[in-house]
């Protein structure tokens, strides 16, 4: 039940995400929030961040966003703020951490490695291979070359 | 009875399938002519018998029979025709059985027109289609029958999804198919090749124009699907890195990959395993986004509600097939010799290295998209890989594909000279980043964003004009000279600049809409009127009306520029009666120098809260998608694809036996 709910009201499509009465006045602090809101999963969603939901919980993070940094947070500061709450689950970017390694090195390690072998095979000499001529084919060769 | 009918036919198909796959290999094998030659009559009559299966379920939504499960899930009486027929793919059951269809399509493509194939390998060609098509059609009658019926026929149904009742429906799917189950196509002259021991040019050139014809669609439906992502889902975002949409997007990657492979294949000889092992890859990621939409193992707005039951059944095809072709693979790729060598630097590396690029970056994509399940199931930790991920590791890879495209594509084959291939290009780099720096200077801020996307997209575009040049020789003959070597110029040379000029476009439209995007939040009262970047709008207020199948709340505002009145736009909220689901419809003002988007909220403080954005240049990256297709399209009816190729000799060919 509460999966049809959550699953009715994600599919509506984000009737409303940052409403009005949520900016704050200073836009520098405003601009800061939504920076954070884009990296910020919406818990209950299918893959959408709290800045274009418009799930209950995705308001109540974005309001908790901004009263952090109203209390004068740095970005990293709201951030662990709300992971410490929520986990890792709610960070749409993962740590950089030994254990996240794998996304985020498969692109320069295979990338390394893929120069490596492209160099090699590329510079391996190949054996060329011709075709064996038929008898027809080395007669006329014979022909055009005794000419 | 149509629909006992319909179910009878796949039953029927399932069948032909099976015959399709053993009789044509075993006569491949023992080299028996009348047994090779079965397996046209049966791709064609394979996809006939789907094709009518696929007849009589649409006949059943559009006459709204109630009394098939289906029907009532997902349709109702008063929903709008084009929805009706829709919806017979806007479901599990229906798209798969769409998917068999366009599978079975391709087989009896290749059956009907590949004329010049080779008996042999067209019969092992259409056998390991059958054997694909033998896996899902067992899928479909034993996990996800659509034709079930209901004992007790309800009055009417549970209506379609209201998001899905959109003209994007009706051609997003469709196009999404003909492209990655097209990619089978490839993947079976793959198989056939390992199978037959041989890959040469002849191969490359048959192969060719399936995974083109596969590419085309996969580039036009990814396109439509963002477009209706745009217009559809609220605030103009256009790609969210969400699982379903990578499973789409990997293959197209790996497509591309492998349309510039064979290439080399064809006229040079070499890398033919590399371009086997992409043909597999290529089909392999078209099963894996199948499997990832359909398990319900990834969390997304997109994927399907099933039973864990068919996600085991697709993983096991999955398992099979992609294990046994690499598994052949590793057997039989080193029979594969290449006759030629190329320099570091030459056009064969320039295309090694977009290979390498393309397939890195689906790599990455692939690693994001599955590592939050991976990281759950080994670790039990949960974590999440969102759009910001994606940008940060996937973005460089293209910007460095745009910036060796215009180098690689002038490269000569075998062995190349940088400093004399450069110079062409000397003009076109320096204007490219004149223009980047004309957009820096005239924006406010210092974001660098813009200018580089407009350098890269100059770059690109430009390069394609340079490289036309230098084909025609232009400025090194006369006139007339330069214009009969463009009159003359081969179909694909044209489908390649114009399918470059197409990634361009793209990169133009992407930088633009995302660097330079004006939002607007407020709450709006009647009369009020005010200003968004250079245009100024005025809220007229809301209106209450009536749809067909659902009623409505219907902002009007009318945009003005300099005073002049710019457009009339009406964003909506509609309130669909049957599934009780409201959904936004944004009112957009499209033009090719911005789109005016505008959404209407909730009522707030007497007034309404309303979204305004203008997106510059938002329309160049669907117009860059189609002319990216429309490249493909020129390449597709080159002249070497319509000429038959018997009668031609190929010398580079060396059977393993």
């Amino acid at each position: 039940m509460i999966r049809l709910l959550c699953v009715l009201l994600t599919l509506a499509s984000p009737l409303w995400a940052v409403e009005p009465d949520e900016i704050l006045t200073d836009p520098v602090l405003e601009e800061r929030a939504r920076d954070i809101s884009k990296g910020l999963r919406c818990l209950v969603c299918r893959n959408e961040n709290i800045d274009s939901s418009n799930a209950g919980i995705a308001k109540d993070l974005r309001i908790l966003v901004r009263e952090r940094l109203v209390l004068g947070d740095s970005n990293e500061q709201v951030i662990d703020y709300v992971v410490d709450r929520y986990g890792e689950f709610v960070l749409l970017k993962p740590t950089f951490s030994m254990k996240n390694m794998i996304p985020w090195l498969a692109g320069p390690v295979l990338l390394l490695l893929g120069l490596i072998l492209a160099g090699k095979f590329i510079s391996k000499p190949k054996p060329v291979q011709v075709a064996k001529l038929t008898d027809e084919e080395e007669q006329r060769l014979k022909d055009l070359l005794d000419k | 009875m149509t629909v006992e009918l319909g179910h009878f036919a796949t039953l029927l198909a399932f069948f032909v399938a099976i015959l399709q796959a053993v009789v044509p290999l075993i006569g491949a094998e023992r080299n028996q002519a009348n047994w090779m030659a079965t397996c046209v009559p049966m791709a064609v009559a394979q996809f006939l018998l789907v094709g009518f299966a696929f007849a009589m379920l649409t006949i059943a939504f559009v006459t709204s029979d109630f009394s098939v499960r289906l029907v009532v899930a997902n349709s109702h009486s008063l929903k709008p025709m084009l929805y009706k027929v829709a919806g017979v793919w806007g479901n599990h059951e229906g798209s798969m059985l769409l998917w068999i269809l366009i599978l079975s399509f391709y087989g009896a493509l290749v059956a009907m027109f590949g004329h010049n194939l080779p008996d042999r390998l067209k019969a092992r060609v259409l056998s390991v289609q059958a054997m694909i098509a033998v896996a899902f059609l067992g899928f479909l009658i034993f996990t996800s029958n659509p034709f079930d019926r209901l004992e007790f026929p309800p009055v009417d149904g549970n209506d379609l999804n209201p998001l899905l009742q959109d003209p994007g429906l009706a051609f997003h799917p469709p196009f999404l198919y003909l492209g990655y189950v097209g990619l089978s196509m490839s993947f079976s002259f793959a198989i056939a090749a390992l199978i037959e021991g041989r890959v040469d040019a002849a191969w490359a050139r048959w192969v060719r124009p399936w995974t083109l014809l596969a590419w085309i669609n996969l580039t036009i439906g990814i396109a439509l699907g963002s477009w209706w992502a745009y217009y559809e889902l609220g605030w103009g975002g256009w790609w969210f890195w969400d699982p379903v949409e990578n499973a789409s997007f990997m293959p197209w990657l790996v497509a591309a990959a492998l349309l510039h492979s064979s290439i080399v294949v064809e006229k040079r000889d070499t890398l033919k395993s590399w371009t086997i092992l992409l043909a597999i890859l290529a089909f392999s990621f078209s099963l894996i986004g199948t499997f990832i939409v359909r398990s319900g193992v990834i969390t997304s707005v997109h994927a399907f509600a099933n039973d864990p039951e068919r996600g085991v059944f697709i993983l096991v095809i999955l398992s099979v097939a992609i294990g046994g072709a690499l598994t052949l693979f590793a057997f039989r790729a080193r029979e594969m010799r290449s006759t030629s060598a190329f320099n570091l630097v030459s056009r064969e590396s320039g295309l090694v290295l977009n290979n390498l690029l393309l397939v890195v970056a689906t790599a990455v994509v692939f690693c994001g998209t599955i590592w939050p399940l991976v990281a759950e199931i080994t670790t039990g930790r949960k974590l999440s890989i969102g759009a910001p991920f994606f940008d940060m590791t996937f973005t460089p890879f293209m910007v460095v594909i745009a910036m060796v495209l215009p180098i690689g594509a002038i490269l000569p084959w075998k062995r190349a000279q940088l400093g004399r291939v450069m110079q062409p290009l000397w003009g076109v780099l320096a204007l490219s980043v004149a223009l980047g720096a004309l957009v820096w200077t005239m924006q406010t801020g210092g974001r660098m964003l813009a200018p580089i996307g407009i350098t890269l997209a100059a770059w690109v575009i430009l390069g394609v004009f340079a490289e036309l040049g230098m084909r025609i020789k232009l400025g090194k003959t006369n006139a007339a000279e330069s214009l009969r070597r463009l009159r003359n110029l081969p179909r694909s040379d044209w489908g390649k600049a114009v399918a470059h000029a197409g990634l361009g476009l793209t990169i133009f439209g992407i930088s633009m809409i995302t660097a330079l995007e004006v939002e607007d939040i407020r709450v709006a009262h009647i009369g009020d009127r005010f200003a968004v970047g250079e245009y100024e709008f005025l809220f007229h207020g809301v209106e209450k009306t009536n749809g067909p199948n659902y009623s409505v709340d219907q902002g009007h505002i009318t945009a003005f520029k300099n005073d002049v009145k710019v457009a009339e736009l009406f964003p909506e909220k509609r309130f669909y009666h049957v599934q009780g689901m409201p959904t936004t419809e944004a009112a957009i003002d499209q033009s090719l120098t911005r789109d005016l988007y505008i959404a209407l909220g909730d009522q707030q403080d007497g007034g309404w809260a309303v979204r305004t954005y203008i997106k510059p240049y938002a329309n160049w990256l669907w117009i860059g998608a189609i002319v990216m297709a429309l490249g493909g399209m020129l390449s597709l009816t080159d002249r070497r694809y319509r000429v038959a190729a018997t009668g031609r000799k190929t010398l580079n060919a060396v059977p393993a036996e």
